[in-house]
């Protein structure tokens, strides 16, 4: 009797753990399904896009793609910008990263390449001399690899503008600066009138190094940062670096930046904003912002309040006034771990459904300069084409135009900078601990 | 008919079957001790997140404790966890004790102590971001200059900033606990206490407050040992900064392995925290007495 009571027992016991066992196999296989997006409905080719200024026109372009190609359809996703940037490099780590990967060029692009996660895309460009002929040969370059072709740029310029509002300039009575002691002088001008002169970013810290970039660049020319990327020994020591280090303390020590900078994020627009609405009367950001600007304070742009320059020259500085930086456009890759069908679709957007005359039309009329030859007619019958003719000839113009940074180095030596860089700006640091730092980590 | 004689007792002995902490135990080893092992693992190798992962011995280890901000985090951890302490402790057991009462009006008033809790942290960060932002926040806006600091901007203040929104976050949740634990305590005690003539700052201090000691405990253990595990509301808030000022351990393993990609070092980092978390646990669960699973109520 009660041996039997206990085999019943024991039988339902087991039943109960092994049923237990299924739930936990059957969740646990949820769990690696990944992402949504990532590999669903089957076999389309997934993109993953950043939100912003681009997003209607990327959008309008691969609807247009779907609808006329529905067998060969994209499945399109957006993040924000930060938050791409850890996903899509997790994504791609685990295998589950989509068809097209948005990137920037420079080291990622280099660390993806080098763990065989991107297609190379040379033979796709040479079988197709359409593509390659279509856009601008100083940016194409930034997509290749070791004289590879692993991206193909996929939206607009976007070198690194100075912005001013010139409602509060003219209150004041001050003109744009040309050089940096002009700057500087500038400084006190605005702090008397109640008004910060420049309005940052500092939460974000890419913002905070674009003022690095420019400063290097116009103090010692190019080959400084070409150094650096090129991970020589030592060559953060080169005596540009310190004196644009010691030339951002110095305006920082005279108040050149708003009130809390550093609570401010970029990813919010709040630096644009406090630029617009005249509590900050510069701002030193991306040629991206005057799409944000457009959306977000038509009125200011539209009367034509909003003023833009170029960085200013430094006074002795070895470096051409008219180099450039920023990020020359972003670009598709293609992922290597898709299926045919996957990476067909997509290089079929990438010969046929990309840059159309739709999508060149509606990246400009957003405010933003394609990377493509023989725009000039259209970008000048824009209602934006102060802005947008400034833009192009600046990057056509420019004898060196270098990738930001961050981008430009591995992930490890980018993130080590940023993370210096806020503390000069926080001046926790001095700039010889910054490059003795940094030169630390030389080929990380 | 030996085994006949002596199966019942066995069963009777065993308590309830062994079976039933099954679905319980597969999930820990799933989803806790399988990537423990496989941590541990990774802090002895170098990886980037995407090529192959290299065996490098104890480099990471070398990297993560020689470097100044892991014991910056340290040390900002160790501040967090006192001052949330310090903070949320009281507060909760007085606001747990009051809503414990019968009282309409007290019922109304939890309900509206509890609605932090309905709200994730990415959310309580965003809203605090807003209203705390030097140029377009709550002091500005009502033009308060004593609101108009730079909240999240300045090392000093922040972590004080930081130690409040948490607070205002999780004193609910621990106010439920209190509230909870007192409502258990039998009536009768106070009914005696009152015939002593005992008042109400004595019987809180000699009846509520040693009857909440399990309480105490449970709750103490969840807000020290959760302070190691503040991560998304810190990460929305300030992002470590400015600097690294709010860099915490966890956030500080986070950044290390998903912004620079520093898998080993992160995995380091992640052995330290699990270390400093059962520690700190097995601390306080001491702290507790040694019949700590016996209850304390009247007749049990």
């Amino acid at each position: 009797m009660n041996g039997y009571k206990m085999k019943i027992r024991k039988m339902r016991s087991a039943a109960l753990a092994i049923s237990a066992a299924g739930v936990a196999l059957s969740l646990a296989a949820c769990g690696s399904a990944g992402p949504a997006g990532s590999n669903v409905s089957g076999d389309s080719a997934t993109m993953w896009g950043l939100t912003g200024g681009n997003q209607p026109v990327m959008q309008k372009s691969v609807d247009s793609w779907n609808q006329t190609n529905p067998e060969k359809s994209i499945k399109l996703d957006f993040f924000a910008n930060d938050a791409y940037k850890t996903k899509v490099r997790t994504a791609v780590g685990a295998g589950e990263g989509p068809t097209f990967i948005y990137g920037w060029g420079g080291g990622v692009l280099k660390s993806y390449v080098d763990s065989g996660q991107v297609a190379d895309l040379s033979d796709f460009v040479k079988e197709n001399p359409k593509v390659k002929d279509r856009y601008l040969p100083s940016v194409l370059k930034n997509g290749e690899v070791d004289g590879k072709t692993y991206a193909l740029p996929n939206n607009n310029v976007q070198p690194v503008v100075l912005y001013y509002n010139k409602e509060v300039f003219e209150k004041v009575g001050a003109q744009p600066p040309k050089t940096w002691d002009e700057l500087m002088a500038l400084v006190p001008k605005f702090k008397d009138a109640g008004i910060a002169p420049f309005s940052l970013g500092g939460q974000s810290k890419w913002p905070d190094l674009m003022w690095l970039e420019y400063l290097v660049e116009r103090i010692g020319g190019p080959e400084v940062f070409a150094n650096i990327a090129a991970n020589k020994p030592g060559a953060w020591s080169d005596p540009a670096v310190t004196e644009a280090l010691t030339k951002i303390q110095e305006l920082v020590d005279a108040g050149g930046f708003i009130n809390g900078f550093s609570s401010i994020a970029a990813d919010s627009n709040a630096d644009q904003a406090l630029m617009y609405t005249g509590k900050a009367a510069m701002i030193l950001q991306g040629g991206w912002i005057y799409q944000g600007m457009k959306k977000d304070a038509p009125d200011f742009v539209k009367s034509g309040k909003l003023g833009f320059t170029t960085f200013p020259a430094v006074e002795g500085g070895k470096g051409d006034p008219a180099n450039v930086v920023g990020n020359p456009s972003n670009f598709w890759s293609i992922s290597a771990k898709a299926t045919d069908a996957q990476k067909k679709a997509a290089l079929d957007y990438v010969k046929d459904g990309m840059f159309t005359d739709a999508d060149t039309k509606a990246l400009i009329d957003s405010g933003a300069v394609p990377v493509i030859n023989g725009i000039e007619d259209k970008l000048a019958a824009s209602p934006d084409k102060d802005f947008l003719t400034f833009v192009y000839g600046m990057a056509k113009k420019a004898p060196n135009f270098t990738l930001s940074w961050d981008q430009a180095l591995s992930p490890a030596q980018g993130d080590a900078m940023l993370s210096n860089l806020d503390q000069i700006f926080l001046k926790k640091i001095t700039p010889e601990q910054f490059v003795s730092t940094m030169n630390a980590t030389t080929g990380k | 008919m030996t085994s006949l004689s002596s199966a019942p007792r066995r069963v009777r002995d065993a308590g309830p079957s062994g079976w039933l902490a099954a679905p319980a135990l597969i999930f820990f080893l799933a989803f806790a001790v399988v990537p423990l092992i496989g941590v541990v693992f990774l802090s002895f190798t170098s990886w980037n997140g995407l090529g192959e992962i290299k065996l490098e011995g104890l480099s990471s280890w070398t990297t993560v404790l020689t470097d100044p901000v892991t014991g910056n985090a340290l040390v900002v951890t160790a501040k967090i966890m006192f001052f949330s302490f310090v903070v949320q402790a009281p507060v909760s057991l007085l606001l747990g004790v009051f809503t414990a009462g019968g009282q309409k009006y007290r019922a109304a008033l939890a309900v509206l102590y509890f609605l932090p809790l309905l709200l994730s942290s990415a959310a309580v960060a965003i809203a605090f971001k807003a209203l705390l932002d030097p140029n377009f926040g709550l002091g500005p806006g009502f033009k308060l200059p004593i609101l108009t600091q730079d909240w999240l901007g300045n090392s000093d203040l922040v972590l004080f900033v930081v130690v409040f929104v948490i607070a205002w976050q999780f004193v609910p949740f621990h106010t439920l606990i209190y509230q909870g634990g007192v409502r258990q305590i039998p009536a009768s005690l106070y009914e005696a206490a009152e015939i002593d003539g005992a008042g109400r700052f004595r019987q809180f201090w000699n009846i509520t407050l040693p009857q909440l000691k399990y309480t105490i405990i449970t709750s103490s253990t969840l807000m020290v040992v959760g302070s190691l595990a503040y991560f998304d509301l810190i990460f929305v808030l300030t992002g470590g900064g400015p600097g690294y000022s709010t860099r915490l351990l966890p956030l500080h393993m986070y950044l290390t392995g998903f912004k620079a990609n520093d898998m080993g070092a992160a995995s380091a980092l992640g052995v330290i925290l699990i270390v400093i978390g059962l520690g700190l646990a097995l601390l306080l669960q001491r702290l507790g007495g040694k019949n700590r699973n016996a209850s304390q109520l009247e007749g049990a």
